[in-house]
């Protein structure tokens, strides 16, 4: 890294490697290497984003998806959140709800499609409570040892200082919670796009899951090549808007100081 | 949501650095509080740790504390801020005007917010009682005292074990206590730094003139900066000493040095081992 020509932007670095292959990839199937049945060329890929996009449903099914994964994602974060901190704060709410969620959680959420199928059709409820599940478990874990995982000496030097309830949890727990907090965040979100796929491409009237089964019944290859790609980028767009968050709260970190 | 906890932008700071106004101090009487203990105890369970201790501590003294680890002086200590309440007996800080904000205690760890600006954590000091710009000010004043205003704006990850302690120490005085405990606060220093502290805080309390209590299990500190010397041993008084020399005292004073040898001869005659070579280290 030290040579003069090699000095690139920090960021440049990781996408040397994607870059190159997608080269690759194109490479190969210009010259016949890669039948585009089996997997097309990335610019016929970016021909079909093109051609979806002037009919405007690519815009539509995106949109669709992203809706379902930020409503189920605020449902079931939120909920994940309230009581995480509530057990994390309370031993006996945790008594009361600690055991239950535990079980609970033992259960593969994406086992429940076809009760919630059943319950739910494939409304968009059924994709808003699977996503809502999948998402649950993790934020709750996390904010509960985030909470458990405060300082004690904090809290005491907290009282000693005549802090009262609110201000010694915002002054105090919650920020020694929040680097826990963010790794249920990121590890939610990871679950929140693999819960959406699944449940759009088995039951779905819209989306891009529902996109990728109707061009699979047309052979249309590319189309589902797309799909996945953008898959691919929401869910990384998502992981370095919380990557973001993270570095923006976390600042006394000294984890984060050097950025 | 995850949000709402970054800390404000210090954005007046520097402006409050040039502001050079007299601090506003609240309104409170001067001088020290003083303490009275009758017949106080405290048990864990069923443990004792201190039992039927009488002790009066008159406004403005500073009092030093020894003992063998696990003797109770720290649980006198955090009973007299209140941080634990007395099992049986009673003790009152006489002439308190606020009850509950004017005893601080400072502690073995200097216990910063890490998530807070040093500046931050000495306003912790200061509660909400008064507004941000006042309380900007005033914290500042307070780390002008330990020698740290221009490390306001830092993290305290960046600074030294001595500079966090310092940072506490302004945090403890910033609202003018009129009664100090200090639990063992130099115990993990070195002992350069810890020289340095003791003279810090032998200055602010001739400033200041509030009551200081010293839990400590260096007797030479103890001697050093205390006007009496209290031992306690399985819970009691054992020893109760005056140290009559003048200040400002100077290290290796052999006045200070006989105190400190009764002191030791004395903790180590109860039961200890080996009281010689104790006093050779």
């Amino acid at each position: 890294m030290s040579a003069p020509a090699l000095r690139l932007p920090r960021n440049a670095a990781g996408w040397i490697l994607p870059v190159a292959l997608v080269v690759v990839w194109e490479a190969a199937s210009r010259l016949g290497q890669l039948p585009a049945t089996i997997l097309p060329a990335p610019s016929d890929v970016l021909a079909a984003a093109w051609r979806l996009l002037k009919t405007g449903e690519l815009s539509t099914n995106i949109g669709v998806s992203f809706l379902r994964a930020v409503s189920g994602f605020i449902v079931g974060g939120g909920i994940g959140l309230a009581l995480g901190l509530a057990n994390g704060l309370s031993s006996l709410s945790e008594k009361i709800t600690d055991t239950t969620l535990q079980m609970v959680r033992n259960v593969p959420h994406l086992a429940l499609i076809p009760l919630v199928i059943l319950w739910f059709g494939i409304e968009e409820e059924a994709k808003l409570f699977l996503v809502a599940l999948g998402v649950f478990f993790p934020i709750y874990i996390n904010t509960l040892l985030g909470v458990r995982s405060v300082d004690p000496q904090l809290v005491e030097m907290g009282r000693a200082y005549g802090m009262d309830r609110w201000t010694l949890f915002r002054r105090v727990i919650l920020p020694a919670a929040l680097p826990s907090l963010f790794v249920g965040l990121r590890y939610g979100l990871g679950i929140m796009w693999l819960t959406l796929i699944v449940a759009e491409t088995i039951s779905a009237s819209s989306g891009i899951g529902y996109m990728a089964m109707q061009a699979r019944e047309f052979l249309q290859v590319d189309v589902v090549v797309l799909s996945i790609v953008i898959y691919a980028l929401l869910g990384k767009l998502a992981d370095s808007v919380a990557r973001l968050l993270e570095r923006l709260s976390l600042q006394w970190h000294p984890a984060f100081q050097a950025a | 949501m995850f949000m709402t906890i970054a800390e404000p932008a210090l954005l007046f700071v520097d402006r409050a650095i040039e502001d050079e106004a007299p601090v506003e101090l609240p309104d409170r009487p001067a001088g020290g509080l003083a303490v009275t203990a009758r017949g106080l105890g405290k048990s864990f369970d069923s443990k004792t740790v201190l039992s039927d201790l009488d002790l009066h501590i008159p406004p403005g003294q500073f009092v030093a504390v020894v003992g063998r680890s696990g003797c109770g002086k720290s649980t006198l200590l955090r009973l007299i801020v209140g941080l634990d309440t007395p099992s049986v007996g009673s003790l009152h800080l006489e002439g308190e005007a606020r009850p509950g904000t004017e005893a601080r205690i400072m502690f073995q760890e200097p216990r910063l917010l890490p998530w807070a600006r040093v500046l931050a954590n000495v306003e912790v000091g200061l509660g909400q009682a008064l507004d941000a710009r006042r309380r900007r000010t005033q914290a500042l004043a307070a780390l002008r005292e330990v020698g740290l205003d221009d490390r306001a704006r830092e993290w305290p990850a960046v600074l030294s074990g001595g500079q966090k302690q310092r940072v506490a120490l302004a945090r403890a005085l910033v609202s003018r206590p009129r009664l100090l405990a200090l639990d063992e606060p130099l115990g993990a220093l070195d002992a350069l730094t810890r020289i340095e502290m003791q003279g810090l805080i032998e200055t602010v309390w001739r400033d200041q003139g509030f009551t200081a209590i010293l839990v400590t299990h260096d007797v030479t500190e103890a001697v050093a900066l205390a006007d009496r010397v209290i031992v306690i041993d399985a819970g009691r008084i054992a020893l109760d000493l005056e140290v009559d020399v003048p200040r400002p005292r100077r290290h290796g004073d052999p006045r200070l040095a006989a105190l400190e040898g009764r002191i030791l001869d004395h903790l180590f005659s109860e039961g200890g081992p080996a009281p010689r070579a104790a006093r050779a280290a």
